[in-house]
């Protein structure tokens, strides 16, 4: 029972005036949020890796909006835009890269490690892959607590040829597990084309011998992957088990801050700029719509701006943490 | 208001780059996220945005200059309130190269030019003279070259000398290698040997051992040993131990390379050292080498070896220069320690990036009358034990340098042998320096507190000499 299918059918959902603009406001401060952290590590500020989601905002976004309170996240290193759609605060998130005590994990874990309990944020997981079983565990939980939440499971296109993917999709499938798998291809993992890493390059299709659905979804335009999304989530959370989205996407920085920029073309990357942006789709769509009220878009221009150069300053004021953390998180004290 | 725009840094040891090119000019209005400049390295690429909008009104650096200090002052943009942090005198840059522990001023003594971005130094001044293999042939002359270059040519070697010998891994081939060790191979010997795989470790693993198994010479590449995590049950089950379960039928050539152990505040998944795990397994053998030298000649015999070797090499040693000898096929055999520094007041042991803080740690203690022998461990298993032991009967004294946790660690290990085989010869207890007992902390602080340093070995050895 295949039921790949490639392009989401257009369904019902219409988004209205005022949620098309909230998407605009968040995918804006993720891209100058983004933006800011590239800057703060060209200055030393932010250290070891660093990896932007600049180009993959529309799925963070258009997923959030499809959540229900208590439904759980979690991604690979490239989080910064996850956690920030997410709601935690911008403060934080950048006082975690530049390793501050004001960070979400007081500057222990850094860019790639950061959780939000509050949020329903998983993390943040440098090993590539591992969120994919870890994911998977967590709707193990909700269903075994009956909870009706459901797991976003997020990771790449190169993750997406790690085994335990694949043992995960079995256990999921197998045990109708509320899980919705988020394949973010952005095309690349590191320097390596799909083509040049995968035999089934049509990633919804995983899931064919392991009887999950796979949708192909537009992943630059935030109204498609919310109406994917919010398909997705129900089917997993009514009882039916697991769900595989492939987000088409592109990534428009190098891998993190360090990459040589050989394995593809300026024009490629000029090319996906110019003609797919989410932030310029999703603002053509609002022209369209007669919704693109110049003063309401200036106003989150100038309202982004100042939640990022807030968050900045903090990063760059909160004091390093106390060396006494060095010591503690290691365990916890044993229940008497 | 002026905004101004400073060189940035590509990576946390990127000092200088060529500021190739510029994507505006004076005059010009810039939005937040246009690109406004190229900046390259030798290694990587990276266009640089602005993060204000503003008019250009300065560029102060032209297109095509190249070593362009990070932080230098670029280009300035008049535009509105501007938000930049200030660049200089935060004390973050120092903190985020302090952290790796690795750059000190060179020594300025004669005769040792300050080299690369690690300690380089083999041998100090006067009482201690390099102590080179015994069997280099007279007056061999020495070459410069890079622990990066000197892995790279040890397996151009191997595969120009045996066709069996191939490469695979992550981004090995068409990138270069993620470190750029294995730049140029594809181009000399083509996609049949040298290989470029899916993120998927535990699989090519157990495909290098298989097509070990079936009598080729497998070089499997990790990213970084790190992930090595995912594959280690092939390493260890079906690598290490199907010899012995065969009856000594089955054999597997192969090298599983990468960097191991601490780079510069990649945080705790990306950090760990395993070397006492590879150690502790019979049927590996597991080399670590610290110089350029090493790295070749150890990397040579490893290929060669009919067993399977764990290779640990060290992110933060690729860039440093040593002398390599030049002569033909120069292979190093394994399990053999070298004496880097001799001494008779304390023996110091130390594995890859380890020794060049115990050299600096040894140069420091000799300038307070304390001449620490230093021994390069070289490979960990099997272990050199021998050299140890007759440098501890003559200096009576130990201290055991790691990057590693020291709990059952390489330390433990020559600390327990020591304490079996030469307790009468001890004047004090042994100490191991080692990390903090911690997963690697992502913050700067708490990651320099966190590693072993050279001030960390200094005082270990004052501690065993009883001096305060
Ligand atoms: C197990 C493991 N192997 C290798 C790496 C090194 N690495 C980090 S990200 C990455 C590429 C992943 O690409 P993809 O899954 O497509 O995600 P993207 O970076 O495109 O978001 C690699 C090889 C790692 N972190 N973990
Ligand atoms: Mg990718």
């Amino acid at each position: 029972m295949a039921r790949a299918r490639k392009i989401a059918s257009p369904g019902p959902m219409t988004s209205s005036k005022g949620e098309l603009l909230k998407f605009y406001r968040d995918m804006l401060l993720v891209r100058r949020f983004e933006e800011r952290a590239g800057q703060l590590y060209g200055m030393g500020l932010i250290g070891g890796f660093c990896h932007l989601y600049i180009g993959q905002e529309a799925i963070a976004v258009g997923m959030q909006s499809i959540q229900l309170a208590g439904d759980q996240i979690i991604t690979g290193y490239r989080d910064h835009g996850h956690m920030l759609a997410a709601g935690m605060d911008p403060r934080e998130v950048m006082a975690e890269l530049t390793g501050r005590a004001g960070g979400s994990s007081r500057g222990k874990g850094g860019s790639m490690h950061m959780f939000s309990t509050e949020a329903g944020f998983f993390g943040g997981h440098g090993i590539v892959g591992a969120q994919v079983s870890l994911g998977t565990g967590l709707a193990l939980a909700n269903q075994y607590k009956a909870n009706g939440k459901v797991a976003f499971v997020y990771f790449g296109d190169g993750a997406a040829n790690q085994g335990q993917v694949y043992e995960s999709f079995n256990m999921a499938s197998l045990w109708k597990l509320p899980v919705v798998y988020v394949v973010e291809n952005n095309q690349y993992a590191m320097g390596t084309s799909i083509e040049r890493s995968s035999s089934e390059t049509h990633l919804y299709r995983r899931g064919v011998s392991f009887n999950i659905p796979g949708e192909e979804v537009d992943g630059m335009d935030v109204e498609a992957v919310r109406e994917a999304g919010a398909r997705a989530a129900a089917f997993a959370r009514d009882g039916n088990g697991p769900y595989i989205l492939e987000m088409k996407t592109y990534r428009y920085r190098g891998h993190s801050m360090s990459d040589p920029a050989k394995y593809r073309t300026k024009e490629e990357v000029d090319k996906v700029k110019k003609t797919r942006d989410p932030i310029d789709h999703l603002r053509e769509v609002l022209e369209t719509k007669g919704w693109a009220d110049e003063a309401a878009l200036k106003a989150f221009d100038a309202e982004v701006k100042a939640i990022v150069a807030d968050a900045a300053e903090f990063a760059r004021t909160s004091p390093e943490p106390d060396p006494a953390e060095l010591y503690t998180d290691v365990y916890l004290e044993a229940a008497p | 208001m002026s905004i101004d725009i400073l060189m940035p840094a590509l990576s946390p040891t990127m000092e200088e780059g060529t500021l190739a090119k510029w994507h505006v000019a004076v005059g010009d209005t810039v939005k937040a996220g246009d690109v406004i400049a190229e900046i390259e390295t030798d290694k990587a690429t990276m266009e640089v945005e602005a993060v204000d909008e503003g008019v250009i009104e300065a560029l102060l650096v032209p297109a095509g200059t190249e070593g362009v200090k990070v932080n230098t002052l670029i280009a300035q943009l008049a535009g509105g309130a501007s938000s930049n942090p200030p660049p200089k005198g935060e004390g973050d840059r120092e903190a985020v190269e302090g952290a790796s522990a690795a750059r000190p001023p060179s020594p300025a003594s004669p005769g040792l030019p300050p080299k690369g971005e690690d300690f380089t130094v083999v041998a100090a001044e006067g009482a201690s003279p390099v102590l080179a293999d015994p069997d280099l042939p007279e007056g061999t002359v020495f070459i410069k070259q890079t622990v990066r270059d000197a892995l790279r040519d040890a397996m151009a070697e191997e595969m120009r000398r045996d066709d069996g010998v191939f490469l695979m891994g992550e981004e090995v081939a068409q990138y270069q290698g993620a470190y750029k060790v294995s730049r140029e191979l594809l181009q000399e010997f083509g996609a049949r040997r040298v290989i470029d795989t899916p993120i998927t470790e535990h699989g090519f693993a157990g495909l290098g051992v298989g097509a070990a198994m079936a009598g080729l010479k497998p070089i499997v590449e990790f990213m970084t040993w790190n992930f090595a995590m995912q594959a280690i049950d092939q390493i260890i089950n079906s690598a290490a131990k199907t010899l012995y379960m065969s009856g000594g039928q089955i054999r597997a050539s192969i090298v599983f390379r990468g960097p191991n152990g601490a780079a510069s505040r990649v945080g705790a998944q990306h950090s760990q050292d395993y070397s006492s795990w590879y150690a502790h397994v019979p049927g590996l053998k597991v080399v670590a080498p610290y110089d350029a030298a090493d790295a070749k000649g150890l990397l040579k015999a490893a290929i060669r070896d009919p067993n399977p070797v764990v290779f640990l090499e060290h992110e933060m040693l690729y860039g440093t220069e040593f002398d390599v000898p030049q002569i033909d096929d120069f292979v190093v055999p394994i399990g053999k320690a070298k004496i880097r520094r001799a001494g008779t007041h304390v023996t110091i042991t130390a594995h890859s990036r380890m020794v060049g803080l115990a050299l600096k740690a040894a140069e420091v203690l000799a300038a307070d009358g304390i001449e620490a022998e230093v021994i390069d461990l070289r490979t960990l298993r099997p272990l050199d034990h021998a050299t140890i032991l007759a440098s501890v009967r003559k200096t009576n004294r130990l201290v055991t340098a790691e990057e590693g946790w020291g709990s059952m660690g390489v330390g433990a290990e020559i600390i327990a042998r020591v304490v079996e085989h030469a307790f009468d010869d001890l004047d004090a207890p042994p100490m191991r320096v080692c990390q903090e007992d911690v997963p690697l902390p992502y913050a700067a602080n708490l990651e320099a507190l966190s590693l072993p340093t050279v001030d960390k070995i200094v005082q270990a050895v004052r501690a065993v000499c009883y001096v305060s």
